[in-house]
């Protein structure tokens, strides 16, 4: 079987045993033929979020694939090459931070299970990226927060010992839930079966309960949006 | 670079120790290889034990860990883990892990094999993920600093003090130092020696260990390597213990049964090595169990045993084998989690703490992270300045280290003796060991150290190398696997997961 790899100066071909994992391909590549072949893996389980590779122009887990006769493989997008398949997940991780995805102010509440599924499947996320690689915002946007970000200020804003889910709300306005464009690739690649767009779309509706309107909605009458939405943000607090 | 405390390893045990610090007023870098979240704890699926509700007591929980350790526990040790076990869960619900929930509001707990009570507290199927994750972005919160896909080459000791560490930055193949006042060492196990043959990460290849080795720590209980009793026969991949709770049978090739799938995971492990000795191949049955139980307990299994083995788990009895899961040895530490090095604390898997003694009990070692996380990173904290003598001789030797191995032409493939090295000791320093088969081990490692200058590296780039890399962790697997071997062979006393098959 014949499969390409896209390395520092443009596509290889190599041959390999047929019946495997695409990471158990690249390992097997890696110790007899090609030992310079950089690609990041840790617990072939799906579950650390390494391995994430595009096959064919689509995001897949290395060590979830199994290989196909003449399979093109490709590093993730929207993220710099630091060699063949190994991108610097270092930016897109910082969206975690700036869109503040963790508990704001923890409220003691003794949850009961369907407390539990508001978000468990939020919390599935392994952070491999695939999602980000496929949203066509950044292209345009570089700031965006993203579709992982995103979905876990939604683990955050939806879970009830959260005591200030306004605070978090406020912190994604600005390249937020408003520059998405519903488009929906990114639940079309993530391995854990996570839709970031619902996840937008739920904090849209959020964001409107606290006064936030869609800035594309602005030109309708902007003045108003801003002094009218100001005024609601307060209103909660009493 | 200088901090109060630096931490080596972002899995639970670092998060947890980093927070802890933070906490405590000191300034904090966090170093990992990898990336904080791909660290091996995310992989854990079980459960993080704690007594929380009235049918189960602390008693009980002490008891348990301490007959399933064999004597080779500390009752104190094991008394700050339980006695602190609650408080973890109350703090790791307070930064927002989504823990399973009962309808009476409760937090969900599951019988795992040894414990007297259902005491282990999950998150879905993805306990160990969402702890881990969840830390991180507490972490995020307080505003700790990473530094990721930095790997450690040596720590920085001075007249029996540790002052630091040196590291290579994978990124751009430089050497990079980082002064401290004290070290906080959470590097994870040694499981990955196994490699096919164990559950592990790849990154399980006891680099802290070694490094602490190297500056003369003293290492403790390094023969004791429990075994899983079932992991997917080609990838070693966990099938969790639920499928025997659940009614798995283990049948050998004839599908006969022939050993009572609940009994403690080492006895079923010796169980299923002995059967294959005889050349049986042995399956784990639970087409019985049906679609539903299937699919709502086991669904990450039915995945990747369909992807793996090409065997659906519903059709066909699963094809499996013992593999190595979880390293008991690592750095000796006292009660404060300082070892025999000043200033050099350890924690977690690389850690041996006196909580798990000869097994280790499951749920267990989760729970270890995050108490015994927190107690390193608070002492850590407390260290007052201190200053160093020669920083640049350190860098010298590392650098010269260095130098040399990318002048060597290799004319042996590592790869190649890293995977022999890892049957050797699955067959001979695995489950049963005897002295002819350790001293065959042993003597496989020093031909290998004694002709290194025949293995080196193909790839002499700086930028993301990770030919050297793993390189680097096959030489720590090389130092780590002669103390496994050589306290195997001196330890003639059965006990636990260590068996003497000659004595
Ligand atoms: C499949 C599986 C299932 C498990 N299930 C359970 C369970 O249900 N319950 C339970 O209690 N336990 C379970 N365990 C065990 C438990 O998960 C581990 O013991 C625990 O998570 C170890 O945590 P740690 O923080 O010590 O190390 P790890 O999580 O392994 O983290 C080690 C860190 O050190 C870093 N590091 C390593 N070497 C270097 C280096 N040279 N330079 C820089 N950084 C380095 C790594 O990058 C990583 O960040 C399971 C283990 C496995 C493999
Ligand atoms: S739905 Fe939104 S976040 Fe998802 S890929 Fe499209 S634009 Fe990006
Ligand atoms: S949401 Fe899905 S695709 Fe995106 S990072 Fe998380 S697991 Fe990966
Ligand atoms: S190696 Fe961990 S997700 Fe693929």
């Amino acid at each position: 079987m014949k499969i390409k790899i896209k390395r520092e100066n443009g596509f290889v071909e190599y041959k390999t045993k047929s019946l495997l994992t695409l990471l158990e391909t690249l390992e097997e590549i890696k110790a007899t033929q090609e030992p310079s072949l950089a690609f990041s893996h840790g617990c072939r389980s799906s579950v650390c979020g390494s391995c994430a590779v595009r096959v064919n122009e689509k995001e897949v887990l290395a060590c979830a694939h199994k290989v196909q006769e003449g399979d093109v493989v490709e590093p993730l997008k929207n993220m710099e090459v630091l060699k063949d398949l190994v991108v610097d997940a270092q930016n897109p991780l910082r969206t975690l931070e700036r869109s503040g995805a963790h508990l704001q102010r923890y409220e003691e509440v003794a949850l009961d299970y369907d407390d539990e599924k508001r978000n468990a499947l939020q919390s599935d996320c392994i952070l491999c990226g695939s999602c980000y690689s496929a949203c066509p915002v950044f292209s345009v946007n570089e700031a965006f927060l993203g579709p992982f970000a995103l979905t876990r200020v939604w683990r955050y804003v939806s879970d009830k010992r959260e005591g200030e889910p306004k605070t978090k709300i406020d912190a994604i306005q600005q390249n937020g839930v408003w520059d998405c464009t519903l488009c929906n690739e990114c639940t079309l690649v993530c391995p854990q079966g996570i839709s970031p767009k619902q996840d937008i779309e739920k904090l849209r509706a959020k964001s409107s309960q606290f006064g936030y309107m869609d800035p594309s909605f602005g030109s309708f009458g902007g003045g108003f949006g801003a002094g009218f939405g100001g005024g609601f943000d307060g209103s909660p607090q009493f | 670079m200088r901090t109060d405390v630096l931490v080596v390893g972002a899995g639970g045990a670092g998060l947890s120790a980093a927070i802890a610090a933070k906490e405590s007023g000191a300034n904090v870098i966090v170093v990992t290889k990898e990336y904080p979240t791909r660290s091996q704890t995310c992989m854990a699926q079980g459960g993080i034990n704690a007594v929380l509700y009235g049918e189960d007591t602390i008693k009980n929980h002490i008891a348990d860990t301490l007959k399933s350790a064999k004597g080779l526990a500390d009752e104190a040790a094991v008394e700050t883990m339980c006695k602190n076990a609650p408080d973890a869960i109350a703090w790791l619900d307070s930064i927002g892990v989504v823990f399973s929930r009962t309808k009476d509001k409760r937090i969900a707990q599951r019988r795992l094999g040894g414990a007297s009570h259902p005491r282990a507290c999950y998150a879905q199927d993805y306990t160990g993920l969402k702890i881990l994750h969840t830390l991180f972005d507490y972490a995020n919160k307080l505003d700790i600093t990473f530094a990721n896909e930095r790997y450690l080459l040596e720590l920085i000791v001075e007249e029996g003090v540790c002052k630091g560490a040196l590291f290579l930055n994978i990124r751009n193949g430089e050497i990079e130092t980082i002064t401290a006042n004290s070290v906080v060492l959470a590097t994870g196990g040694y499981s990955k020696l196994y490699q096919n043959h164990s559950t592990n990460s790849k990154a399980a290849s006891g680099d802290g260990i070694a490094a602490a080795y190297r500056a003369g720590a003293k290492l403790r209980n390094m023969e004791f390597v429990q075994f899983h009793p079932t992991a997917l026969k080609s990838s070693a991949i966990l099938i969790s213990e639920s499928a025997r709770g659940a009614g798995g049978k283990l049948l050998n090739s004839k599908k006969e049964r022939f050993v009572d799938e609940l009994k403690p995971r080492d006895e079923v492990s010796l169980a299923i090595y002995e059967e294959m000795a005889k050349g049986e191949e042995i399956f784990l049955d639970i087409t019985h169990l049906g679609e539903a139980f299937i699919n709502e307990e086991l669904p990450q299994e039915r995945k990747l045993a369909l992807l793996y083995e090409g065997v659906d788990p519903l059709e066909e009895p699963l094809p499996i084998k013992p593999a190595a899961h979880y390293t008991m040895g690592g750095i000796a530490v006292e009660a404060t989690m300082q070892s025999s090095i000043e200033r050099l604390y350890a924690v977690g898997e690389c850690s041996e703490s006196r909580v798990h003694g000869a097994n280790r009990l499951g749920g267990n070692s989760l729970l270890e992270i995050v108490v015994f996380g927190k107690i390193a990173g608070k002492n850590a904290a407390q260290t007052p300045t201190n200053s160093l003598h020669d920083l640049q001789a350190h860098i010298d030797s590392a650098q010269a280290k260095i130098q040399t191995l990318f002048a060597k032409e290799p004319k042996r493939n590592f790869y190649e003796a890293k995977q022999k090295l890892a049957d050797l000791f699955y067959e001979k320093c695995g489950i049963v060991r005897k002295k002819d088969d350790l001293q065959e081990v042993l003597d496989y490692i020093d031909e290998v150290q004694g002709s290194l200058e025949l293995y080196g590296i193909a790839d002499k780039t700086k930028r993301y190398n990770t030919n050297f890399v793993d390189y680097l962790e096959f030489e720590n697997m090389l130092q780590i696997a002669k103390t496994v071997a050589s306290a195997a062979l001196a330890n003639e006393k059965s006990v636990g997961a260590h068996r003497r098959g000659d004595v």
